[in-house]
């Protein structure tokens, strides 16, 4: 479990682009993710897929709020994939889950 | 001597009791109708030095001398003074009143008298020294018993046994000196599974000090099991202390509650010797203010809290040792006893501070005050109880740089991969430790490198636990916040500030202790029935 710095590519699929995220999301992640969601630019809906994070902790939470109050503020929805049960456990203990939808593996991998 | 003196004068007084009114049979009533009170003659009245040279019997009538002594027998009624003189020392008089048939006392009466006197100074003499010895027998036995009585009640007050402790050694050393003082300990577990440890000194000695020790420490185990909160416990027993103990007696004493299973130490003092504890760091003073038991009521305690990591020792004692002086009569001091706590090398903390106060004291030494030492050692690897597969006690500390607490949580998770723990519970104290680390981090230690952060990692008493410390000089958050999204989308509360909600979450119990100038915050997973998600956790 090496600390991996965030790396975050944009692709886009059929419901809008995602945001896959691949390495550590804590204080590091700051620039990466923020590029990667201007990338994503103006659409209505972003996906970030956590298939490939590794470790995230409380600093990378307060990011994913910094993303949440962007799209909130352009009138995008958030929505999240590829969870583990323990990260899927932070966001609901955290309630980001009643901001952005948590799509589970089976539906969201296209 | 006055009074023997006086015996005898009833004695001639009854030989010449010719002229006597009473009846015969009455001898008694005789005697007393021609008794005179008792004269005292102080040793430097001049009379003394007279009657020593005088050589015979003196007429009182005559003597030209004028001192208190002269003008008490003329008082007295006494008209002729035979001076008792033995070894060249006036030990007495025999005082005698006016001749009954009113004449002058004669020649031979005198010489009769002066040879009565030569027989009976030796005598009396010899007399008055038995008694003297005699009523010093019985002091001595008197102050024997006293000292026995207060031994016994000292000894029926202190614990015969002291409690067993899984993962703690516990030791107690009470020598009483001869002249038995007020020192007391004890002892004894309270509802919740924590343990009291109390040490005191009532001052005085003997039987009233054993007695107010005796009060005082069944006032503290009375109220030790009703409250835990060791300032409070004092409040209390001051307060009922207060109205009965003898004046100018009062009692200090210190009260510690031990968390067994954690080595969590709560504890007040009021105005006893202060404890020190051995650790890997040293020695360290466990520092608490307040007030002796029984001078003023309504005072008020400070609490303080301290941790016990396995390893440490704590000693409490009373001051028979400190104050203990050596042959060139200086005192035995603190200092010598700080140094022994923090010297690994010197010692079982009891046996090896007895052998260096034997050692400083010397073979001829009488102990002045009793010496009573306490001590609870935390052993290594206590975390081998209550059915765990083994024991885990691992140390390890990081430099205070961000990122570290990435390496804290993987040592952690390696530290207890043995316990095979459920995944999901492992992910979350991963989460926890990496987030109480960061605190550390940059809050506790600033982010200062060279300070590092210390990581426990530990089983004791049926929980994994795992201790984060830091310096602590960051502001702190004691209190869980509570972070509410909501505010935090509107812009009303910052992005950031998750990690204690977050650590509260992942883990069963987190405790906060700032003690010693060191901030620890305690994470702790219950290994037994623990609540993994209703998952079978071990």
């Amino acid at each position: 479990m090496a600390a991996m710095a965030l790396e975050a590519h944009v692709h886009t699929e059929d419901d809008g682009p995602v945001l896959e995220l691949v390495g550590d999301v804590d204080g590091r992640a700051e620039e990466a993710l923020g590029a990667a969601y201007t990338e994503a630019g103006e659409a209505s809906a972003v996906m970030l897929d956590f298939q490939g994070v590794t470790y995230m902790n409380s600093t990378g939470i307060a990011l994913i709020v910094g993303l949440l109050a962007r799209a909130r503020t352009n009138g995008q929805t958030l929505s999240v994939r590829g969870l583990t049960p323990h990260y899927r456990e932070i966001f609901e203990i955290t309630r980001l889950s009643d901001f952005m939808t948590i799509v589970d593996e089976e539906e969201g991998s296209t | 001597m006055t009074a023997i003196a006086q015996t005898w004068r009833k004695v001639t007084g009854k030989g010449q009791a010719a002229e006597a009114v009473a009846a015969p049979a009455e001898a008694t009533v005789e005697t007393t109708t021609i008794e005179t009170p008792a004269v005292e003659i102080a040793p430097n009245d001049p009379l003394v030095a007279f009657l020593q040279s005088a050589g015979g019997a003196v007429d009182v009538e005559a003597l030209e001398l004028e001192s208190p002594g002269v003008t008490a027998l003329r008082e007295a009624g006494v008209a002729l003074v035979v001076p008792l003189i033995s070894g060249g020392e006036l030990v007495g008089t025999l005082n005698l009143g006016p001749r009954l048939s009113d004449q002058q006392y004669s020649t031979d009466d005198k010489r009769l008298l002066d040879g009565l006197a030569a027989q009976a100074a030796p005598a009396l003499q010899v007399a008055e020294l038995v008694q003297k010895q005699a009523a010093e027998a019985r002091s001595r036995e008197r102050i024997e018993q006293e000292l026995k009585v207060a031994t016994l009640i000292q000894q029926n007050f202190l614990p015969r046994v002291l409690p067993d402790l899984p993962g703690w050694e516990v030791a107690a050393y009470y020598q009483p000196a001869r002249e038995v003082g007020g020192d007391f300990y004890d002892l004894f577990e309270l509802p919740d599974g924590q343990v009291a440890v109390i040490i005191g000194d009532v001052t005085d000695k003997g039987v009233p000090a054993a007695m107010v020790m005796a009060a005082a420490r069944s006032l503290l185990r009375a109220s030790g099991q009703r409250v835990i909160s060791p300032g409070e416990v004092l409040e209390r027993v001051n307060d009922l202390l207060c109205p009965d103990i003898p004046e100018k007696m009062f009692v200090t004493c210190l009260y510690l509650v031990v968390d067994p299973s954690t080595g969590y130490v709560r504890y007040a003092n009021a105005g006893h010797n202060l404890p020190y504890a051995r650790t890997a760091d040293g020695s360290m003073e466990l520092r608490a203010k307040g007030m002796p038991l029984g001078l003023l009521p309504g005072m008020k305690y400070e609490e303080h809290e301290a941790m016990m990591s396995p390893g440490d020792g704590l000693l409490l004692y009373s001051d028979g040792v400190t104050e203990a002086h050596g042959a060139e009569r200086e005192m035995f001091g603190t200092p010598r006893l700080v140094d022994h706590v923090a010297d690994p090398t010197s010692g079982d903390l009891i046996d090896g501070l007895l052998t260096q106060l034997q050692r400083f004291t010397g073979n001829d030494w009488e102990q002045e005050d009793d010496i009573t030492l306490v001590t609870l050692t935390r052993t290594l690897g206590s975390g081998v109880q209550n059915g765990l597969v083994s024991g885990i006690d691992v140390r390890f500390t990081l430099p205070s740089e961000t990122g570290n607490e990435r390496e804290a949580m993987q040592r952690v998770l390696d530290a207890i991969a043995p316990l095979g723990l459920e995944e999901r519970r492992v992910e979350r104290l991963g989460t926890a430790v990496s987030e109480a680390a960061m605190n550390a981090i940059e809050h506790g230690n600033q982010g200062r490198a060279e300070i590092p952060v210390e990581v426990e990692v530990v089983t004791a008493g049926g929980e994994l636990i795992v201790r984060i410390r830091d310096v602590g000089d960051g502001p702190q958050a004691t209190e869980v916040e509570s972070p509410d999204i909501e505010a935090k989308l509107a812009g009303l509360q910052k992005p950031r500030g998750w990690g204690l909600f977050l650590i509260k979450n992942m883990v069963d119990e987190i405790r906060v202790i700032d003690a010693d100038g060191r901030h620890t915050v305690e994470l702790v997973l219950q290994l037994e029935g623990g609540d993994g998600d209703g998952s079978n956790g071990a």
